[in-house]
């Protein structure tokens, strides 16, 4: 059964007279469980893709099936809904709200859920996502106050609070160095083996890809080779 | 279900504002200070509207005059106040049955000397009346002594309460009180001196006055006194005094009774009339009704069905009145237009924070869309925040101007009073500026693209 399904889809940019294709026809499917690097030269449209497969953005033209579901022409609102429910975010410069404690930030994502969930089980949740990624002792501090990779611990505990079953993450580690990176790497393995979450990573740092189990390329707005399946990590 | 998201995005904005203390407190400070000088206005305006309008009513603008109709006999009309038709019931009536009058006196008058030892003069008024009197004129202070009582005007005593310019030329700085003076030739015990009152806005001195029982001026002085004008009626309508017109002859206006009759009727029920009855209305604004309820009350008592035939007249202070409330309705405006002016200075105020903090929170923005904030999430905290910026300045502003007004009482000694509509309404608009001025960068916050807010710098 296949998570993500995208069919031709396409992109173009107008700006003014001129267009600007950026995704000439991508067709891919990612099952569920899979732990993806979505790879290319820098401004073969990843972040564009990644962007629709996170239905922060809709196609020019193309079919996004999402859990058997065609959302590629859904209102804003239900957009906002699905990015609420079944998607999770991580970015590369984390995007943490300043001047508000860590705890608070995994938190914030679940305000914006109609479902009520009570104060005390969004407190719950979110601490027990701060011990997953290893931040226990760190709930009240500000994001001033921890280190990039601990940064990026909270941004993925928060990616989390909602049980996303999609987590997209793109360039997560460019602003880190090569250590932490290999922690925040493994967080993801962690939690795409252990809990068997879906983990779509952009990047083009071929020893982030290598911590995964199947590399898409981009080349041009097309897939150079994403429909083959790789084995796991070397 | 839609309270805890009240109670959430209420947390939002309150965390977001708390964030930039001193931001916050300077934005407030328009709405504080704005909000503040109109509480503190309205209650300055209130307290000298209510001192000008007890001011004004002491002045008598709230006294209303009711005079007897014109007698006519053989086509010959005498003028306002000569017929003799109203009486003391008249005005026991109006004071029993009219809701807006506050009090009502009858009243007699009479004109002649007074004398006390070896000086005399002719004081202005001689005015036979009740204690209801002094009510009506808002005159009840007295300088010395009391008032004379219904007891006395039931038993006719000679008693008399004189006013600051009879004590000072009859009595010149000794105390009046229980000295005997003769006027018209009766001897008068005073009671009380009134309070100074000045001069009225004719420019008569409405200190050079006399006090007396109406009974006792109306029976007692008009009976003996020869060097009375008139014994019925006004000062003015010589005419129709019987004795100044049969001079020479012995007339009597009503049928003396035997004294068989008189045996029978020990308190006999004389025909009684008063020249004129003074009233007062409850407030300026009750002034037109007080008018109609006398009206109607009279109109019954009298039996008139056609108002052609009334046989009586009311007057009232109108331009006293109208300068009154020209006066308090022109101050009501300004004070509203300096309220405005106050507020939307505010109000841009808040807009100008409003738009730089969504500027300077974009990339928050895009990252609350990201998670699944939708536009109208965004809109709503943006919104929220800008009315809890208000209100919160608005009930600082409100306990700046009682504060401010407080002090100016105590200090300055201005009369102030507490303006409940004007608290009401300060939240009410301080809560409106903040939607009405919060709504358009909440607008713009809320239309942000999340991938563009995402990438901002
Ligand atoms: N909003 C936009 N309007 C116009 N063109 C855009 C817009 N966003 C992206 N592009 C263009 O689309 C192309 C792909 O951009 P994209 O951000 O997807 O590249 P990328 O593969 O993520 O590159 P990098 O590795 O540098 O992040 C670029 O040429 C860019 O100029
Ligand atoms: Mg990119």
């Amino acid at each position: 059964m296949e998570l993500i399904e995208l069919k031709n889809i396409c992109k173009t940019y107008y700006m003014g007279d001129i267009d600007v294709p950026v995704l000439k026809g991508i067709t891919l499917s990612i099952g569920k469980g899979e732990f993806v690097a979505l790879m290319g030269a820098s401004g073969s449209g990843k972040s564009t893709l990644m962007n629709i497969l996170g239905c922060l953005d809709h196609p020019t033209s193309g079919e996004y099936w999402l859990e058997q579901r065609e959302i590629s022409k859904v209102s804003a609102d239900e957009r906002a809904n699905l990015r609420n429910h079944k998607i999770g975010f991580v970015f590369q410069n984390f995007n943490l709200l300043p001047r508000t404690s860590a705890l608070e930030n995994v938190m914030m994502p679940l305000s914006y859920t109609h479902e009520h969930v009570s104060d005390s089980e969004v407190k719950r949740r979110a601490e027990e996502l701060m011990n997953r990624v290893g931040l226990g002792d760190r709930m009240h501090h500000e994001p001033s106050e921890l280190s990039g990779g601990q940064q990026q611990r909270v941004a993925i505990a928060r990616a989390l609070i909602n049980r996303p079953s999609v987590l997209f993450a793109d360039e997560p580690t460019g602003n880190l160095d090569s250590k932490t990176s290999e922690e925040v790497l493994a967080m993801f393995k962690q939690l795409n083996v252990e809990e068997g979450i879906t983990v779509i990573i952009v990047t083009h740092d071929p020893n982030v890809a290598r911590h995964t189990q199947r590399q898409i390329h981009i080349h041009d707005g097309l897939i150079a080779n994403g429909q083959t399946s790789q084995g796991g990590p070397q | 279900m839609r309270l805890f998201r009240v109670m959430r995005i209420l947390r939002t904005a309150l965390r977001a504002i708390r964030k930039n203390p001193m931001r916050t407190a300077l934005t407030m400070l328009g709405i504080i200070i704005g909000v503040g000088a109109v509480i503190a206005m309205m209650e300055i305006g209130t307290g000298s509207s209510d001192a000008i309008a007890k001011t004004i009513a002491k002045m008598g603008a709230n006294t209303l005059l009711v005079l007897p109709g014109a007698a006519t006999s053989g086509g010959i009309g005498f003028g306002a106040g000569s017929s003799m038709t109203l009486t003391p019931q008249d005005c026991d009536a109006i004071i029993r049955d009219c809701p807006a009058v506050k009090s009502a006196a009858p009243l007699v008058r009479a004109r002649g000397q007074a004398v006390y030892q070896d000086r005399n003069w002719v004081p202005m008024s001689i005015y036979g009346t009740t204690e209801n009197y002094l009510n009506v004129r808002d005159w009840t202070d007295m300088a010395e002594g009391e008032i004379f009582t219904d007891k006395d005007v039931r038993n006719s005593t000679k008693v008399c309460i004189i006013g600051q310019t009879i004590a000072r030329e009859l009595f010149q700085g000794s105390s009046p009180i229980g000295k005997e003076m003769r006027v018209l030739n009766i001897s008068f015990k005073v009671v009380g001196v009134l309070s100074s009152k000045g001069a009225n806005m004719m420019g008569m001195d409405q200190d050079d006055i006399i006090l007396a029982p109406w009974t006792t001026i109306k029976f007692r002085v008009g009976a003996s006194s020869s060097t009375s004008s008139s014994t019925t009626s006004s000062t003015t309508s010589t005419t129709s005094s019987p004795s100044q017109l049969y001079p020479n002859s012995q007339t009597s206006l009503y049928p003396v009774p035997s004294n068989t009759q008189a045996a029978d009727n020990p308190q006999p029920a004389r025909f009684t009339n008063v020249d004129q009855i003074v009233a007062a209305a409850n407030s300026t604004v009750e002034i037109p009704q007080a008018i109609n309820e006398i009206t109607a009350l009279l109109r019954e008592r009298h039996r008139i069905r056609n108002p052609k035939d009334d046989d009586f007249n009311i007057r009232n202070m109108t331009e006293m009145t109208n300068a009154l409330s020209s006066t308090t309705t022109l101050m009501t405006k300004l004070l509203l237009a300096v309220a405005l002016i106050s507020l939307i200075v505010g109000g841009v105020g808040i807009m100008n924070i409003m738009l730089v903090s969504v500027t300077e929170r974009t990339r928050e923005i895009g990252l609350r869309m990201a998670v699944g904030a939708r536009a109208k999430d965004i809109l709503r905290q943006f919104l929220i925040e800008a009315v809890v910026l208000c209100l919160a300045g608005g009930i600082l502003g409100i306990i700046l101007g009682c504060g401010g007004s407080y002090l100016i009482t105590r200090f300055l000694r201005w009369p102030t009073e507490t303006s409940v509509p004007a608290i009401v309404a300060s939240v009410i608009v301080s809560a409106s500026v903040g939607i009405v001025f919060g709504y358009y960068p909440a607008w713009k916050a809320s239309r942000l693209d999340p991938i563009e807010a995402l990438r901002y710098e």
